[in-house]
């Protein structure tokens, strides 16, 4: 009945990103029973009730109803305290779709009043690819004024006066990021990786995470898919998955950019698309088919793409046969959830049952792994103090567990955890799942079958 | 307004940052988890650390004649918490620390914003439980649930929050802070206070710290669950397990109507032509015991004509439990606005009042579902409208005022667990009488002369 998933459209074919009074029936079904205050990671953190979801109902209610002003700085302040991670709706009784009220809550504030100038600056980058691939490669050489290494070299830290200025947004001298990497994956691999009697051949979404700071992670999927006899193909052409702004509320950017996207994968003849981040995995399976919902050609496209779009863990387990790794990985590992993995790709078993599947791996759950880490992309910048009151709960957890590795699902994740376990005394080595299968296979294949 | 003086003020008693006074923070706080009742912004909000802090605000406020409401989540379904005269509202979300847990005396000393499940967590490891287990136990705090002496699904065998609070630190409106009961199991000295500020709705008081009562946790327990063609037949297998000198931890019960609602939502293959469905859990230290009455709980359903299903396993255990936690949900699916009353009857009458309920909602052709606690007599009859309906509005508010109405009449009570507030206020002389009412407004004049403290809940003065 009513609490079952709805089409975005609204009356006239209008889209919550395109109208905001189409909201209204999603709103009316939250009621304020404050189940959401239970597991909100940014209510948790400061513990006032603006921060919560259903405040956050409250307020959008007071705006349809011409109380509140959309563009009132306390609005917009409000509206961009929120991770969009998706907790509250997994606690939810009558099913609110929340992130929907959010991101259209969003888009009404763009329409009304553009996109803030530094936003803009940042996204029409990544409208014009060759411009964002530059000013990354850029960043990439640049990155050691600023930044200095940390002795393993896969982090790096700012340098003392970058360090000072920064100190606001997180990055004092403690803040561990990843290294950019000079060499973007995407460079790094040919566009078509080819294997003797392929069984399957599939596409796969790299997103801008993997391509640019963790190119060896992308590296390890696509291993593990050879590995597995799965021809890849990894068109150089595919841009950002949009998700980075549309949470923003550039909903026409976005939109362009999903098409896009579409167009490149048609090309590839691929049956399947495969992800290695639940942003990227979740845009494709249920943003752009609402952001394309009245669009006549690109609508079914999206829908078509939607069912073919799989994390890697999802297609590994439950698509093919994953072929069991044979090389021993003697650490113990425990699997923090990434939100839009399994709040938005429902993706939490299978991630598990391939680290379980690993000769000498030592899994070990922690407690409440599918609590958010704080990052939600961009909120880890701008609200740098609450996402690292949430991100030390995460390490305090991680630590409890006596893991020495950390494994995730999704590149910014991974980016948080970096910065929160070397915060504690943890230093668990933060990983995506798909490298420990990697390294597995590498090791059986070396004739190593042991890492001492 | 308050004067912008009396906010410069209260950032010097509270801090800056303890004080809000932002148009999105008073939104935030206009409201609680209660349908169709009137919302109303705060003129400032302020969240106290400390006794102390609430000691000066108390004091602030008395001199300038300044309504307080205390709050602790926001989740009671009375209109508790609304700021109906604006004022201050007084967030304990901050104070939230768990000061002592004494396995020895079996109890916890906790600040007011404690969450209840968070104490629960806390006490797990010493193998004990807080009983008291309202609905929203995993965000409603241990000072709010005290104020509304709030109930839950283990009442019949386990009580109330009444019966778990053995002692508290309050502030009064005068601005004097007062502790009594404590740790002991005995005491006697002077009135039972605890028992007078616990489900006083926060009109007498201001609660700054609980020493709460602590059992050990239950090692066995049974579900089933059984499902009966008639509402006699779930009425007698009730009556059945009193009878048979079971009291069970849990004893559920749910009408036609939200099993269906239930069956249409969740899909956990219920018969929607059954009338009436109990769940029922029995546990307790021993396994022979709990087997026992497990063995006798079943007999009675089935004596009863009830179709029986028991749990075996944990994962069967989750799934029987599934109906009872997908009923609110369910109904409130049905529209967009949900109206939950808690009725209550003496357990004998159980099935009067459902059939009654049911008539009612007919009545006024109103969609209306009830679940509850059978076991104790604690019915929620929900009734689910559209707001944006006046005449399903004022027939649902009719509906409402025969419910109580019928309740009374079988020798019930107007509120089993949800409170009084600003929902049930008017109908507090049917049930109390004229000297009832007067002693109530005895009590808050001595206690609140001013009317500081929650005004416009509970107490019906003259001037509200």
């Amino acid at each position: 009945m009513a609490a079952q998933t709805k089409s975005p459209e609204g009356s006239g074919g209008k889209t919550y990103y395109d109208e905001l009074a189409v909201v209204r029936e999603e709103l009316d079904k939250c009621m304020k029973c404050g189940n959401c205050m239970a597991v909100c990671p940014v209510y948790g953190a400061e513990r006032v009730e603006s921060a919560v979801t259903r405040s956050k109902i409250a307020v959008a209610e007071a705006v349809l109803a011409g109380e509140l002003a959309l563009d009132d700085p306390q609005v917009y302040e409000m509206l961009f305290n929120c991770l969009v991670c998706k907790s509250c709706m997994t606690n939810c009784p009558t099913k609110v779709n929340f992130d929907r009220i959010m991101l259209a809550l969003r888009a009404a504030l763009v329409r009304k009043n553009g996109v803030p100038w530094l936003k803009k600056a940042i996204f029409s980058t990544l409208r014009h690819p060759a411009l964002f691939d530059t000013g990354m490669r850029l960043g990439a050489a640049l990155q050691g004024l600023a930044f200095r290494s940390e002795d393993s070299g896969r982090a790096i830290l700012p340098r003392t006066p970058l360090a000072r200025m920064g100190e606001k947004i997180g990055f004092d001298g403690e803040r561990r990021l990843p290294a950019l990497n000079d060499t973007p994956l995407r460079d790094r691999t040919d566009e078509v990786v080819r294997v003797e009697g392929a069984a399957m051949k599939v596409a796969f979404f790299t997103g801008d995470s993997l391509n640019y700071f963790y190119p060896e992670t992308g590296r390890d999927l696509i291993e593990v898919l050879v590995a597995n006899r799965i021809e890849v193909h990894i068109p150089k052409a595919q841009n950002c998955c949009g998700v980075p702004v549309l949470v923003h509320g550039d909903v026409e950017t976005a939109r362009t950019l999903a098409r896009r996207n579409i167009d490149t994968f048609e090309a590839t003849g691929c049956a399947y698309l495969i992800t290695g981040c639940g942003s990227c995995g979740g845009a494709w399976q249920h943003d752009y088919p609402e952001l394309l919902a009245a669009d006549p050609v690109y609508g079914p496209k999206a829908r078509h793409w939607a069912e073919r779009t799989y994390d890697i863990s999802t297609f590994l387990t439950r698509i093919v046969a994953l072929r069991p790794p044979q090389g021993r990985i003697e650490r113990t590992v425990t699997y923090h959830d990434s939100c839009h993995l399994k709040k938005s790709m429902k993706v939490a078993a299978e991630p598990r049952e391939i680290l379980r599947s690993i000769p000498g791996l030592v899994f070990k759950e922690m407690a409440a792994p599918d609590a958010c880490c704080g990052s939600g992309g961009s909120y880890v910048l701008t609200h740098y103090e609450t996402a690292g009151i949430i991100g030390r709960k995460k390490a305090e957890d991680i630590e409890r567990t006596r893991a020495d590795t950390v494994a995730t699902g999704c590149p910014a994740c991974m980016m948080q955890l970096l910065d929160n376990v070397n915060r504690t005394d943890g230093h668990q080595q933060v990983t995506h799942f798909v490298s420990l299968l990697a390294e597995s296979y590498r090791r059986e294949k070396s004739g190593s079958r042991s890492n001492r | 307004m308050l004067e912008a003086t009396i906010v410069t003020e209260l950032e010097n008693l509270a801090g800056k940052e303890n004080v809000l006074i932002g148009k999105v923070d008073l939104v935030a706080y206009s409201y609680d988890a209660t349908a169709d009742m009137p919302k109303q912004t705060p003129d400032v909000v302020v969240l106290p650390t400390s006794a102390e802090m609430v000691r000066d605000i108390v004091h602030l406020a008395r001199r300038n004649r300044i309504a307080i409401y205390p709050r602790g989540a926001g989740t009671n379904l009375s209109g508790g918490t609304v700021p109906l005269k604006k004022g201050i509202v007084l967030s304990f979300q901050k104070m939230n620390k768990i000061v002592e847990i004494d396995p020895a005396n079996l109890t916890a000393v906790v600040q007011p914003g404690v969450v209840i499940a968070a104490l629960n967590a806390a006490v797990a490891p010493y193998g004990l439980i807080y009983p008291p287990d309202p609905g929203t136990v995993a965000t409603a705090t241990m000072g709010g649930s005290a104020a509304e002496n709030s109930g839950g699904l283990r009442g019949l065998k386990y009580g109330v929050t009444k019966n778990y609070i053995m002692g508290m630190e309050v502030v009064l409106a005068n601005g004097d802070k007062v502790r009594f009961g404590g740790k002991t199991v005995k005491n006697v000295t002077a009135y039972d206070f605890s028992n007078l500020f616990v489900g006083s709705e926060g009109t007498l008081g201001i609660i700054t710290e609980l020493t709460a009562k602590l059992i050990p946790a239950p090692k066995y327990r049974r579900i089933m669950m059984g499902v009966f063609k008639t509402l006699a037949d779930a009425g007698n297998a009730v009556a059945g397990i009193i009878a048979a000198q079971v009291i069970p931890a849990t004893l559920e019960i749910m009408d036609r109507m939200t099993i269906r609602a239930v069956e249409d939502f969740a899909h956990i293959g219920l018969p929607v032509d059954a009338e009436a469905l109990l769940l029922i859990e029995v546990d307790g230290m021993a396994e022979e015991v709990v087997r026992a009455e497990a063995e006798a709980t079943m007999q009675v359903v089935r004596d009863n004509n009830g179709d029986l299903k028991a749990a075996e396993t944990d994962q069967e255990r989750d799934q029987l439990w599934t109906a009872r936690r997908n009923a609110l949900p369910a109904l409130a699916s049905l529209n967009n606005t949900v109206v939950l009353e808690d009725a209550t009857v003496p357990r004998s009458r159980i099935t009067d009042m459902l059939v009654a309920c049911e008539t009612i909602g007919k009545k006024y052709n109103l969609t209306l579902g009830t679940f509850g606690h059978a076991g104790d007599g604690n019915l929620h009859p929900t009734i689910l409208c559209d707001k944006r309906n006046p005449d399903e509005i004022h027939r649902v508010h009719e509906a409402v005022d025969e419910i109580f109405e019928t309740a009374l009449q079988f020798g019930g009570t107007l509120s089993g667990e949800h409170g009084i507030g600003m929902a049930k206020m008017k109908y507090l002389g049917d049930e109390l009488g004229q000297s009832g009412l007067d002693l109530m407004r005895t009590i808050k004049k001595a206690l609140d002369p001013d009317s500081i403290l929650n005004p416009g809940k509970m107490v019906p003065l003259r001037e509200n």
